[in-house]
């Protein structure tokens, strides 16, 4: 059971509110989005559930406790970039996490242990799709691999909350898709809290059991830094009611070439030179079925 | 006609353009020095290419009738020997102290501006009173190249040490890893790379300060050779020792680059 309570949280730079009164409680097992424009306070609301900052006044309980001053492991975190290291190859990089927490002079671990170690990072390796990739360094991988090496690094620490700042904000349309179930599948199959801050509504509201959206709920036209953001829409969703926006959208693993196809036969009367044709056997069943 | 900067060399030319320059400078040498001679067969500022291969084997290949040693190779030693202490004991003070001045924020301000202007002292100014309180031996000479090395990367460590995104410190932290570990595991191996390329730049530097050390007290050692012979108009002798310090330099930087590559995999992968 994991209970977040953010209770009359605010937070300030030099004196500029950037979010006030900010109350809000998730229950366990909660996916939370957290939407709203650039420089809404988003990501420093994430950040405060991370103890990468302190809020001004108001506090953060995990389970009725406060949550630790500095990022401890029971909150794991996925960022936008830098989150892999760039140093440790694809293996290391998800053992880095239990050698630091077993061996705390060396932080390397070996003979039984670390095989030990070792099949239970081969197996997160397998789920998130890169066991083939477990001797390759990050640099030789593309951002989507990255980002699922990165959650995959996150998991083994098997975090009570995963934090999530924007991870699929870098990536091209279908491996978002692939990412958006990959995590609802971690997400299912751990008994875990997810927060995650983006800016796309939609992402929000495929993925999300509850979207809280934040911006300012007063403004001065002549001083717009006087007051800060905080939640003006709280949403729950249940997902097993979730109606999919549309059908095509539930796909799995849309290839780039499936979408182009599908936008292609959306903007059929535009065209006025070429004719879109499947080149691949997959995206030739997902014309076939744009025809019918 | 392309611009310019499109126009790009072949592998073949741009050996052959490479060693170009070189061939160049040799040719103007050989035919300056020819015209000079014929003027004046005692001339000693241009020496002819039989001139070099009399001293190099007088030097390098010829008992010293004094000392029985071979002079030339006893200078290389020498020198060699307290380039390599001083760039290794400056290399580990950059990486026990340049590193957490970095990372830990009390010994950031405690210790930054200290360090920002130690390393401003001209190293040459202080030599004078590093003669006086280490002596004339080896000491000082090391002294001067870690006094005129070590500040500088001893900052540079800690700006690459700063200039970590702040991500992977935070990462390290969810994953349970201490200061320690912070250090050892994400900064070291993340700031390698660039410990190798300021050393690499420094190699010059570090030449220069063994040079005037060994230059103005010294009873051995390439710079006192040539600062010896000087005396004597020696070209014969000043010339080839310079090629042979520039041929030093030039491998131990190949060397670093050959480090660089083998310690830092991840970060040569293109």
């Amino acid at each position: 059971m994991t209970e977040i309570a953010i209770k009359n949280v605010f937070k300030e730079y030099n004196r500029n509110p950037i979010l006030e009164r900010v109350n809000v409680t998730l229950p366990d097992h909660e996916f939370c989005l957290i939407l709203g424009s650039s420089g809404a306070g988003k990501s420093t609301l994430l950040r405060m559930l991370l103890s990468q900052e302190t809020p001004s006044r108001g506090e953060i309980l995990i389970d009725g406790e406060p949550i630790d001053v500095e990022p401890q492991a029971d909150r794991g975190v996925v960022f936008q970039r830098y989150s892999v290291f760039p140093h440790k190859t694809v293996l290391d990089n998800v053992l880095a996490g239990p050698s630091f927490r077993e061996s705390r002079f060396f932080g390397r671990l070996f003979g039984n242990r670390k095989a030990k170690l070792r099949d239970r990072a081969m197996e997160l390796l397998d789920q998130v799709g890169l066991s083939d990739a477990a001797d390759k360094y990050p640099v030789q991988l593309s951002g989507g691999m990255q980002q699922r090496l990165a959650i995959a690094q996150a998991l083994i620490m098997e975090p009570k909350v995963l934090l999530l700042d924007e991870p699929f904000g870098a990536l091209d349309q279908s491996t978002k898709k692939s990412m958006h179930k990959l995590i609802l599948d971690l997400w299912n199959a751990n008994k875990m809290t997810i927060v995650m801050v983006t800016h796309d509504i939609q992402e929000a509201f495929t993925l999300g059991t509850r979207v809280l959206m934040v911006d300012k709920q007063r403004r001065d036209p002549q001083a717009p830094e006087a007051y800060g953001s905080t939640i003006v829409h709280d949403l729950r969703l249940d997902p097993a009611r979730k109606a999919p926006l549309d059908p095509s959208d539930n796909e799995e693993n849309q290839s780039m070439e499936d979408i182009f196809l599908k936008w292609a036969g959306r903007m059929d009367h535009a065209i006025v030179e070429g004719a879109p044709h499947p080149t691949t056997p997959e995206a030739a069943s997902v014309s076939a079925k744009e025809v019918a | 006609m392309r611009r310019a900067i499109n126009y790009v060399p072949d592998r073949h030319s741009g050996l052959i353009l490479a060693i170009l320059p070189f061939v160049f400078l040799m040719g103007i040498y050989l035919v300056g020095s020819d015209a000079r001679l014929s003027a004046n067969p005692d001339d000693k500022l241009m020496p002819g290419l039989k001139a070099f291969f009399d001293a190099i084997n007088h030097l390098a290949f010829t008992e010293n009738r004094r000392t029985g040693e071979y002079v030339f190779w006893t200078d290389t030693l020498i020198s060699l020997q307290r380039i390599f202490i001083g760039l290794s004991i400056s290399t580990v003070l950059a990486i026990v102290i340049g590193l957490p001045i970095g990372l830990l924020p009390y010994l950031n301000r405690l210790f930054g501006p200290f360090m920002a202007a130690f390393s401003l002292i001209p190293p040459l100014a202080v030599l004078p009173i590093l003669f006086i309180i280490f002596g004339l031996g080896e000491l000082s000479k090391i002294v001067l190249i870690i006094f005129g090395v070590a500040p500088f990367l001893i900052r540079d460590m800690a700006m690459a040490t700063l200039a970590i995104p702040k991500e992977q410190i935070v990462k390290a932290q969810t994953l349970s890893a201490s200061s320690w570990q912070i250090l050892i595991h994400v900064v070291f191996p993340q700031v390698l790379p660039r410990l190798f390329d300021s050393l690499r730049l420094m190699l010059g530097a570090t030449w220069l300060f063994l040079i005037a050390a060994e230059a103005i007290a010294s009873e051995g050692g390439l710079g006192y050779r040539i600062f010896l012979v000087r005396r004597y108009l020696a070209m014969d002798v000043i010339l080839p020792y310079v090629a042979w310090i520039t041929l030093l330099a030039f491998l131990m930087d190949y060397f670093l680059m050959l480090g660089s590559r083998a310690m830092c995999r991840w970060h040569h992968i293109r």
